[in-house]
């Protein structure tokens, strides 16, 4: 460049270097400088500066509330930051409100979907689009068959939006945030309830969108994810920007080596939970190659098991048989809602079973009532942590307990024992590692990580046979996800008891599991043993091909 | 006149039905609106007794009905703005603020009667009627074509609205609103001011409603005279979903409930009034029971918006 320059107009030395600057200003499409944004008791963001460019990915990982989605709110006008500028395309800008921000050309997806489920795809599209009084039908359906072409995805404009796949809805937020001609788009961990298909799928759509110049804000909890799709990784810690990966040190290391600086950035000095996440990436090889010989005797046994479907939902339509041996994590694969939670409660005795069996430890337990099979040692922990695993008004110790109201040694003769209920939280609030100001506090106030660590506590405490777990990890940072998954390990690998694991993550069961069984629409297409290969094997079921055993 | 099967018995049961049923139709009309907004109008009644009121005076005083109706939609929209301040704008419980206007209304539009008429109850003259020739020759059913002019309205105002829910960008908001409110913020839209608007609306109507009862009905106001039909209304609401037909449908059999006692003793056949003026709420239970079960209300009934609450 140098060169050309003092070709054309020696006089000028630094008119190159100049432009050069321009262009990558011009480059950078969302500049957010210093946004401090604080909630009562907590410094959501602390002067974090962020900037993404045109035709990047940039990621950004954190713990579960270390403020990444508060940031991305505050760019789209969700939160007003107590202090900050933001600049877009070179310019700065206020934004009051979600308007502005659509306006300014950012396209947002939140975490939770922005789908209206029993509105069409169409009608989803048009909401808060309209100009004029009516409806502008046709216009609507040109502008998403444009956007579905770019995409390279397909969308029926009338259907209604619950009856697509979790997979499509995420295509229509997309084309939904792409709709006003979007510059920046804002994706916050759209991966977490997607089949590794959907995943490849939004990788290439990411791609095409990159191509086009876009910039692209990528949220995600998964390392892989990152280093795989972003070009740009950054990373947040209690409210703060502890630090960023260049795409020139993103191409130079190995997924590894980045793996490694990321987890020191996100934990900083915590060496111990360091060494957990790598041996998780290492205990699907473990498992896969020792587990499945050495499987005990029968602890949990579904024969011909039906359950019928509650409004709206997929049951179990077609005659289901599974065991559980001690010592042995069975985990069950599946797109969400697809017979999951009905199988799971039936198990757990939430819901009757229409047909066939359910033995425990040989005997069975069709008839019993919830209370009668926790008692024979089945536990179930809930996929709902919220709704239905805590209640969030009472306090932990009394959450820890919640189960066994009544019974001894907590309560003897119907009086209640607080100081027993309160040394066995503080026994368990140390074991398991969980953060709470004290015993007494609100469970619900708790962050989501540790309302888990709750429910284990309770679910795994006196000794359970079977234990049901449904989405166990679920919205969880890696660490906490890490510290559940060894839990779930430890327990089987006592050798007495046998861990049932349902979960949407594929990597979750591949790392946990000494067999995978696959559901989908109510049917159990097939169950895996977990050795090398066997993630082709379980994707191919999940999409519906026949299995050979 | 002794059949049950005779012309004017017919006749005088359909005129009685669809005078009934207006009142239910406009008040039923504005809930609707409202409950797919996301707010449910408890005070619906308050504000039909609040539109009776001001309807009655007002018509009294100007001697036009069309003033009477102006005035008693004036005064829906007035009593309405409380629902907006305290439970859309300020995030208060719909239902203790729905409940709060209902007893207020009671209250004051019988106190105001109280000291404007004390004990004497004057009546208005004929509410303004449009027949339409030709079509009103028709037996029984020319009926049908001779009705006051409001009735119309009120048959429009169920094609308009339904069309607004289905075609028009307005009515897509509203159904947002109800149903995902957060979906509708960040889509850039306004949701305290489509909620704003919408209770607005339903006190128009409601009051409207009310007017028609004191104005065109009855020529008079007694105090406490809606009689629990603001409830009815909202079950008609309830049960017709968001579909402008059915809140027309609804109305008009609970109008037909509520008709029937007239045309039973048109016909000579007495039947104590208090068992008479059960008839509509056996109808409301009954209603109940049979479509109950599928009253899908709008997800985000009752609850307040506030922007980024988590």
């Amino acid at each position: 460049m140098g060169g050309r320059g003092r070709e054309t107009a020696p006089a000028k030395p630094d008119a190159a270097t100049l432009v050069a600057d321009e262009c990558t200003q011009d480059l950078v499409a969302i500049e957010l400088c210093d946004i401090t944004k604080v909630f009562p008791g907590v410094r959501a963001n602390d002067c974090v500066t962020f900037s993404v460019r045109k035709g990047e990915v940039h990621c950004l990982l954190g713990e579960n509330g270390a403020g990444k989605s508060t940031l991305m709110n505050v760019l789209a006008g969700i939160y007003m930051p107590e202090e900050g500028r933001i600049r877009v395309g070179g310019s700065e800008v206020c934004i009051a409100c979600p308007r502005d921000s659509i306006d300014l050309g950012i396209g947002m997806v939140h975490q939770h979907s922005s789908l209206i489920p029993n509105f069409t795809v169409l009608e989803n599209l048009l909401l808060g689009q309209g100009k004029g009084v009516r409806l502008s039908v046709t216009e609507a359906t040109q502008g998403l068959s444009r956007l579905s072409d770019l995409l390279g995805v397909e969308v029926d404009p009338s259907t209604v939006v619950s009856q697509l796949s979790l997979g499509q809805q995420q295509q229509v937020e997309i084309i939904k945030a792409l709709w006003q001609g979007s510059k920046v788009l804002v994706l916050d961990e759209p991966t977490s309830m997607l089949t590794p298909k959907g995943i490849e799928d939004l990788e290439q759509v990411l791609v095409r969108l990159k191509g086009e110049g876009l910039a692209v804000v990528f949220i995600t909890h998964k390392l892989h994810e990152a280093f795989t799709i972003g070009d740009r990784v950054s990373v947040l810690r209690q409210g703060r920007l502890v630090g960023t990966i260049e795409p020139d040190t993103m191409r130079a290391s190995t997924p590894r080596q980045l793996q490694q600086m990321v987890v020191n950035l996100m934990f900083p000095g915590e060496a111990e939970s360091l060494a957990n996440v790598a041996e998780l990436q290492d205990l699907s090889d473990v498992v896969g190659s020792g587990c499945v010989g050495r499987l005990g005797e029968p602890l949990l046994e579904l024969e011909d098991v039906t359950v019928a479907a509650e409004r709206g939902e997929v049951g179990i339509g077609e005659k289901l048989s599974l065991t559980l041996h001690a010592g042995e994590v069975l985990g069950i694969a599946g797109v969400d809602g697809n017979g999951q939670r009905p199988l799971a409660e039936a198990i757990a005795g939430q819901r009757r079973v229409s047909g066939g069996d359910i033995r425990l430890a040989g005997k069975s337990i069709r008839k019993l009532s919830i209370g009668a099979r926790q008692r024979l040692g089945l536990r179930y922990v809930t996929d709902d942590r919220l709704g239905e695993g805590i209640v969030g008004r009472l306090s932990v110790a009394v959450n820890m307990v919640s189960k066994s109201i009544g019974s001894p040694p907590f309560w003897t003769r119907g009086r209640t024992h607080p100081e027993r209920i309160e040394a066995n939280a503080k026994t368990l609030v140390d074991e398991y590692h969980i953060m709470t100001p004290s015993v007494e506090t609100q469970a619900g106030s708790l962050s989501g990580g540790n309302i888990q660590k709750v429910v284990l506590a309770r679910e795994l405490s006196f000794g359970p046979k079977v234990v049901v777990f449904n989405k166990p990890t679920y919205g969880l940072d890696v660490k906490t996800t890490t510290a559940v998954r060894s839990r779930i390990r430890q327990l089987a690998d006592g050798g007495k008891s046998g861990a049932l694991v349902i979960s949407t993550d594929l990597e979750e069961l591949l790392a946990l599991s000494d067999r995978v069984a696959v559901l989908s629409r109510g049917r159990l297409m097939g169950i895996v043993s977990n050795k090398p290969g066997a993630e082709q094997e379980i994707g191919a079921l999940m999409i519906g091909g026949t299995h050979v055993d | 006149m002794d059949s049950i099967m005779s012309a004017d018995f017919l006749a005088a049961v359909i005129a009685g039905a669809i005078m009934a049923s207006m009142p239910l139709l406009f008040a039923a009309l504005g809930e609707t609106i409202s409950e797919q907004a996301g707010v449910l109008n408890l005070g619906l009644e308050g504000m039909m007794l609040a539109g009776g009121y001001a309807g009655f005076v007002l018509a009294y005083w100007s001697g036009s009905s069309w003033v009477g109706l102006l005035a008693a939609i004036l005064a829906g929209i007035a009593v309405s703005l409380l629902m907006v301040v305290f439970s859309v704008r300020m995030g208060r419980d719909q239902i203790v603020v729905g409940i709060a206007i209902l007893f207020a209304m009671q209250g004051l539009t019988s106190l105001l009667h109280q000291v404007q008429f004390g004990e004497s109850y004057p009546r208005l003259g004929e509410a303004a009627m449009l027949s339409i020739p030709g079509l009103r020759d028709i037996p029984v059913l020319g009926i049908l074509f001779n009705q006051p002019a409001v009735v119309y309205i009120g048959v429009a105002l169920i094609i308009i609205v339904g069309w607004i829910f289905l075609k028009t960008n307005f009515g897509l908001n509203i159904r947002a609103a109800g149903w995902k409110p957060v979906a509708l913020d960040n889509a850039g839209v306004d949701v305290i001011k489509i909620r704003t608007i919408a209770v607005l609306v339903t006190g128009a109507l409601a009051g409207l409603g009310g007017g028609y009862m004191a104005v065109v009905t009855a020529g008079i106001f007694v105090p406490f005279m809606t009689h629990g039909q603001g409830f009815i209304a909202i079950v008609i609401a309830m049960l017709a979903r968001g579909r402008s037909t059915w809140v027309l449908i609804g109305s008009l059999l609970f109008g037909t409930a509520l008709s029937i006692a007239d045309g039973l003793q048109l016909v000579g056949i007495e039947v104590s009034t208090d068992i008479v003026n059960m008839l509509p709420f056996v109808f409301v239970l009954l209603a109940l029971v049979l479509f109950g079960r599928q009253s899908y209300l709008p997800a985000a009934l009752c609850i307040p918006f506030e922007r980024g609450k988590r």
